[in-house]
């Protein structure tokens, strides 16, 4: 642990100083989308992006989601680390077809001839008051695409240091950026960022020894509350942020579920097909005899994303967390 | 005072003045499409440029009966031939220095071959061996992409980025009439035209996107008058008419090289066989409409012309025809050896480096074949 006293930052400065930096350092990276020039991007975080590197590295686009990944997907053929902002999750769905039938594919199809090394900006989740289309939890989706990596940070640090790494890759990342942490504050060192674990890697948050808690990205916050108040009922949780959904660390979340026995996934997009299926699934075939309860899912309802003013209803919050964790007592008791 | 009462007073502003940002007319594409054979235009043709297209039409032509042949063999699981179309794929390759790229779509093999690729590399997709045979960068030609149209915003992004690094590169995209139907066509087109970006656009209108025929495609008075509305010129040409589709691309291409900015060319042809050997070309079309266009053949009005001018004789024809046989000849012979295939290949590209996943999934597959010659071999275990 680094002690440097330094000033509170937000994830969506560190997202902008992670993209400064990396365009300082190599020419090769392009930044583009819709609004990501002169207004610096509706959340602000490609902010004077354009002003110091120039509208050829930081480009406003036209509104086609499409033709923004398409465009970059030659960019990249010719030398190019184009980093694209989706504005919002669904927003991106239009670039789906780029994303599964190129993106994904290039370096396989031409036997590692032609890797395209493009990061995907994709703000995601809901919590903001959102109106429809603005709040959508598409990981499930991107995680299903061979060829892809999918992260998304839940930390400002790994805001920071994830970004750097993504656009460092050789491979496509889609970079979910869990939009209502935007403003969530760290102490954290713009000057000097301290390193983090690489793509692939789970990090632990909080030790534990009654249940895990697997999550990632808008839903930690959540996790890390209710391991506080879980502490009331005498339950001891340990929290692990996935930081990665592509790869999977299936060392570090088994390694965690065979010290504790019990593990809930907790996440906001939909149950059904969602992630933590995959998840639970993995645990259930590697840690079978380390189970004292089932894998457990805290998951969004399978519905389209509500209304704003009933998205609360929807968002797995830390007492529908807890409720998990006391129904993972009863399954050991009984 | 009520509203109605007050309604009498009201004065509208006027609208603030609107102009149109240019004037279309220059960017419209002709009445008729353009043709050099067989007019006065044709004269002033390079002899050496002509012959060359000549011999890249006939090789063309054998080729696609060739690739037709190894699908009847079942060493290739489909062939969707561009037989009556030579002329737009040869003229393709033909219009592009060596430092631009190509950009074709699933149907332009010719192109890709006449750009210099290896036959054989170029129908490894259709056998099934691996899903793209060549080395992109090698000859600058972009995997043949099955998708339609989803390849022509990679050719903007790719001339934008030579751009900005600089380097006097141009990108040539080639799609059907039924791939100018789909979203990507109009993003392509559309920040091609925004950026001014070196590209030049190829349709190759062949009538038909599988069976459905441009009637039913499109209401514009012809897709070259798409690229008006676009901000781009848009040209017509005879699509059989190898000079004239070279002489429009070219234009296009210094065009864009210059700095001008894309064109849009609308190459008017027809695809005299089925959309593949799978289709069955008799239940949408008349035999009657299939015979005029084979009449209007690219192959034989380029010889007609090259004869009658003197610049071919049946000598020089032969050369070429026995150069296009020697080319089939191989490609036949190389096709019907069986591919030599790896399946830990599966494994080796789908990241630069295997998540932990893919290598364990490794080491069963590997498990597997180990299993498998075993018991070839006779192993007892």
């Amino acid at each position: 642990m680094t002690t440097v006293a330094v000033k509170p930052a937000t994830m969506a400065q560190a997202l902008t100083r992670a993209m400064r930096d990396a365009m300082a350092a190599d020419p090769a990276v392009h930044v583009m989308g819709e609004d990501v020039g002169t207004l610096g991007g509706v959340f602000r975080v490609t902010d004077g992006l354009a002003a110091e590197f120039g509208e050829d590295r930081c480009t406003d686009t036209p509104l086609a989601e499409a033709g923004i990944l398409g465009a970059a997907v030659g960019m990249a053929m010719y030398g190019l680390r184009p980093v694209v902002e989706m504005q919002f999750d669904a927003f991106a769905y239009p670039a789906f077809e780029q994303l599964v039938s190129h993106v994904s594919r290039m370096r396989n199809r031409t036997r590692g001839r032609m890797p395209l090394p493009i990061t995907v900006r994709v703000p995601y989740g809901g919590g903001i008051g959102g109106v429809e289309h603005h709040s959508d939890s598409s990981e499930a989706y991107y995680m299903a695409t061979p060829g892809l990596h999918v992260v998304t940070p839940a930390t400002v640090a790994d805001a920071y240091g994830l970004l750097r790494q993504a656009i460092a890759s050789d491979d496509p990342v889609v970079f979910l950026e869990p939009k209502r942490l935007y403003w969530s504050k760290d102490a954290w060192n713009a000057d000097h960022p301290t390193d983090v674990e690489p793509i692939g890697r789970a990090v632990v948050r909080r030790p534990g020894s009654s249940a895990t808690l697997i999550t990632y990205g808008p839903s930690l916050p959540v996790c890390m509350e209710a391991a506080e108040a879980a502490r009331a009922e005498g339950w001891d949780l340990e929290v692990v942020d996935l930081r990665s959904l592509v790869p999977f660390d299936d060392e570090t979340v088994c390694a965690s579920v065979r010290r504790t026995g019990r593990a809930v996934v907790v996440h906001e997009s939909t149950g059904f097909g969602g992630p933590g299926g995959e998840i639970a699934a993995r645990i259930t075939e590697r840690c079978f005899h380390h189970l004292e309860a089932p894998v457990l899912r805290v998951a969004g309802f399978d519905l389209p994303y509500p209304p704003p003013m009933l998205e609360r209803h929807h968002l797995p919050g830390v007492d529908r967390v807890l409720d998990a964790v006391a129904r993972l007592q009863w399954e050991a008791e009984n | 005072m009520t509203v109605m009462e007050q309604r009498g007073a009201y004065r509208p502003s006027p609208p603030p003045a609107w102009q149109p940002r240019m004037d279309p007319a220059p960017l419209l594409p002709d009445a008729e499409p353009y043709r050099v054979l067989g007019t006065d235009t044709a004269a002033k043709a390079d002899p050496d440029l002509l012959r060359r297209l000549y011999a890249q039409l006939v090789r063309g032509r054998r080729y696609n009966t060739q690739a037709t042949a190894l699908t009847k063999q079942g060493r290739l699981a489909v062939y969707p031939s561009s037989t009556g179309q030579e002329a737009c794929e040869v003229a393709a390759a033909l219009a592009l220095e060596e430092r631009d790229w190509l950009f074709p779509s699933y149907r332009d093999t010719l192109a890709v071959v006449a750009r210099g690729v290896d036959p054989v590399e170029t129908l490894t997709l259709l056998r099934g061996d691996w899903h793209n045979g060549y080395d992109p960068h090698t000859h600058r030609v972009a995997p043949l992409s099955t998708p339609l149209a989803t390849q022509l915003p990679h050719a903007v992004g790719l001339a934008h980025a030579a751009r900005l690094k600089g380097d006097d590169v141009v990108a040539l995209a080639m799609v059907g009439d039924g791939g100018t139907s789909e979203g990507d066509f109009h993003e392509a087109l559309n920040f091609a035209a925004v950026w001014q970006a070196p590209v030049v656009f190829l349709v190759q209108n062949n009538g038909f996107a599988i069976s459905v025929p441009l009637a039913k495609q499109t209401a514009a008075p012809s897709l070259a008058h798409k690229a008006v509305g676009y901000g781009m010129p848009g040209r017509l040409v005879d699509g059989n008419d190898a000079a004239a589709v070279h002489e429009v691309l070219s234009d296009a291409v210094r065009h864009a090289r210059a700095g001008g900015g894309p064109t849009l060319v609308e190459a008017v042809t027809y695809r005299v066989e089925a959309h593949t050997n799978a289709d069955d070309a008799t239940r949408y079309r008349e035999d009657d409409e299939v015979e005029t266009w084979r009449r209007h053949d690219p192959v034989q009005l380029l010889e007609r012309e090259l004869t009658a001018r003197g610049l071919l004789d049946e000598a020089a024809i032969d050369a070429v025809r026995q150069d296009a046989e020697a080319m089939a000849a191989d490609l036949r012979e190389r096709m019907n050896q069986d591919p030599r295939l790896d399946p830990m290949d599966l494994f080796d590209h789908v990241y630069a480096e295997p998540t932990s996943q893919l290598r364990e999934q490794r080491a069963l597959l590997r498990t597997e074949l180990a299993a498998e010659q075993d018991e070839q071999e006779g192993d007892p275990r």
